[in-house]
């Protein structure tokens, strides 16, 4: 039984059908890629999986139960947690505070508590600056942790969204291109990072992403999206030889 | 190193009651009053930046809560001979007419019941944005403060309340506002104030992480009105007497004005803010009156005080654009870390 799946989703704005019929499935432990042109509506599927959006038609099933609807706050203490194409990072906080805050959703205690440091809180808070320690240890920005975050150089800062991701304790994680901006080195960096996590964490990953040496390299399995159309998917092998993803989107290699 | 710090700050606050005692026994009723004011607008910016500034919600409610406050502590305390009196038109409602409570439970009440209104009013209007959140809590502030003017067996209407208890003295005042920094202080610093800080910064990423945006912006608007009816309270009590009038956009503006001049966002900054801005306000209602320098006699010109106060208020934002403190707080660290690097240089 697939962790994620949709069931033939289609999401109309008005006039416009951004995603028509799509349909994924994604395996526990598996990291599943979405490519397609830009405008091709891989992010407003990201966006209706995680809630941001209610489907048009279609439902979102993870983990055995029907998430479709549920706001975007719930979906993810659900344990389906997402970065975002263009970093949204919380500007003036630390790099610390980032992660923290993220850690925010599993507490179990109230502000007035929180005010006046009872002891259950103030366990909780210190298993939350260790976790998030840790964390930041993992992908290595620990040094800059009391920086403010809009400082730090944009491959750090994209390191960063996927600490605070993971600190949310997801067992499904949307990467919307991580690999956006990177040279080939920073590129083979990420793929290796983005298995030892998927490992480390115990995750499913679904993403999002342009850079084709990442997408063939890291990906167990890909769908092509084009005009919100499913046009192919399949191993990374069969995508390559794929005449119509080829037209769409490779070009002539 | 954290117990040096709370021993720094117990003792900080034991010598600025000192100060306190010291300046209330040398000034004249004019300057205490000043130094009380300094104290109320001190727990009206904190209200006010708890909302606006740590949780990004432009809001612009606070006079009509304060109005909230001021009135509930009023009826509350007045005596039953006093309100009689006041209640000339038209007597007060039976149920209200013999109640008289003590200082603190009154205002207790006062901040509660305005808290109650924040949850009222928040619920439907915290789901909009920006202008549209400012002019929807505007627009309640004066509802509350027209409905204040026309329930005349209530609030004795536009006539106002006369004779409000002087309670509100030196200890009130900043008694009050130590409180109350030291709870926002110790919320900002929890989890619950970094959500809060996260809403500012990006509802949207705040929303992806899992938090409730609703439930923690109503949750910071509820306390906002909390504080802002404990303030009205307090000024109620200085002013001595209270009318619809007094809450009109204007103590809004005033109290937005400081946590600007402060910095939003900073604790430091609405205590800064207040201060400054109370005083200055009072100081330079000297430009309003004659100057006599000896030599030479310059006209004062009503109203200069305020084109005064303008033309400085503009210098603070071009020059300190966030504010004074802009999002620091005062800490500690500041002092200590100093202290250290002159014992290096010693031992060097």
């Amino acid at each position: 039984m697939a962790i994620l799946q949709t069931e033939n989703i289609t999401m109309k704005f008005g006039g416009i059908t951004a995603v028509s019929d799509f349909t994924m499935e994604l395996e526990k432990n598996q990291i599943v890629g979405l490519i397609g042109p830009n405008g091709a509506g891989k992010t407003t599927a990201f966006n209706i999986i995680t809630g941001v959006y209610k489907p048009t038609e279609g439902n979102i099933i993870y983990d055995n139960k029907n998430i479709t609807g549920i706001k975007p706050h719930n979906i993810t203490k659900f344990g389906i947690a997402r970065t975002f194409q263009n970093i949204r990072l919380f500007k003036e906080l630390s790099v610390l505070e980032n992660v923290l805050i993220a850690n925010h959703l599993r507490l179990k205690s109230n502000p007035f508590a929180a005010v006046v440091n009872a002891p259950s809180y103030v366990k909780q808070e210190k298993n939350m600056m260790e976790k998030s320690l840790a964390l930041l240890e993992d992908v290595d920005l620990i040094d800059v942790k009391d920086e403010k975050s809009f400082s730090l150089p944009y491959g750090k800062q994209r390191r960063l969204e996927i600490a605070r991701a993971l600190a949310t304790d997801p067992k499904v994680l949307l990467l919307d291109e991580p690999a956006a901006g990177m040279n080939p080195q920073e590129s083979n960096l990420l793929m290796d990072f983005i298995k030892n996590i998927r490992d480390k964490f115990d995750l499913s990953i679904f993403m999002i992403e342009h850079h084709m040496q990442v997408v063939m390299g890291v990906c167990e399995k890909i769908y092509v999206l084009d005009h919100g159309i499913t046009i192919a998917q399949g191993s990374p092998h069969e995508i390559q030889n794929d005449s119509r993803v080829i037209e769409a989107y490779l070009g002539v290699e | 190193m954290k117990k040096n710090k709370l021993i720094l700050t117990i003792v900080a606050i034991i010598l600025l009651f000192c100060l306190l005692a010291f300046l209330n026994s040398i000034f004249n009723s004019y300057q205490t009053r000043i130094l009380k004011l300094c104290g109320i607008y001190i727990v009206l910016a904190l209200s006010l930046n708890l909302i606006n500034g740590f949780t990004g919600q432009f809001s612009l409610g606070t006079a009509g809560f304060m109005a909230i406050g001021a009135y509930v502590s009023a009826i509350l305390t007045m005596s039953p001979a006093k309100k009689a009196a006041t209640f000339y038109l038209e007597p007060i409602v039976p149920w209200l007419a013999e109640v008289e409570i003590g200082f603190l439970p009154a205002i207790i009440i006062a901040g509660l019941i305005s808290a109650l209104f924040g949850f009222l009013i928040g619920a439907p209007v915290l789901r909009l944005r920006d202008d549209y959140l400012a002019i929807a809590t505007l627009g309640f502030s004066e509802i509350i403060r027209v409905v204040i003017t026309n329930l005349q067996n209530v609030t004795n209407g536009s006539l106002g309340l006369k004779g409000l208890p002087s309670y509100t003295n030196i200890w009130w005042s900043w008694g009050v506002a130590v409180v109350f920094i030291i709870f926002m202080a110790l919320l900002i610093k929890s989890s619950y104030g970094r959500a809060l800080k996260a809403i500012r910064e990006d509802e949207i990423a705040a929303e992806a992480m899992g938090i409730n945006l609703f439930r923690n912006k109503l949750f910071a608007f509820i306390v906002s009105s909390f504080m802002a009816g404990v303030g009205g309270a307090l000024l109620g009590h200085l002013m001595g007497t209270i009318d619809p009038l007094m809450f009109r956009f204007l103590l809004t503006y005033n109290i937005l004005l400081i946590v600007v001049v402060g910095g939003i966002g900073s604790i430091t900054g609405s205590v800064i803010g207040a201060i400054i801005v109370t005083v200055a306000m009072e100081a330079l209602r000297v430009l309003d009156g004659n100057i006599d320098l000896g030599f030479i006699k310059i006209q004062g010109i009503p109203g200069m005080r305020m084109v005064i106060f303008s033309v400085l208020l503009m210098v603070v934002i071009l020059f300190f654009r966030r504010g004074i403190m802009g999002t620091n707080e005062f800490n500690w660290d500041w002092f200590l870390n100093n202290r250290f690097f002159k014992k290096r240089k010693k031992t060097a």
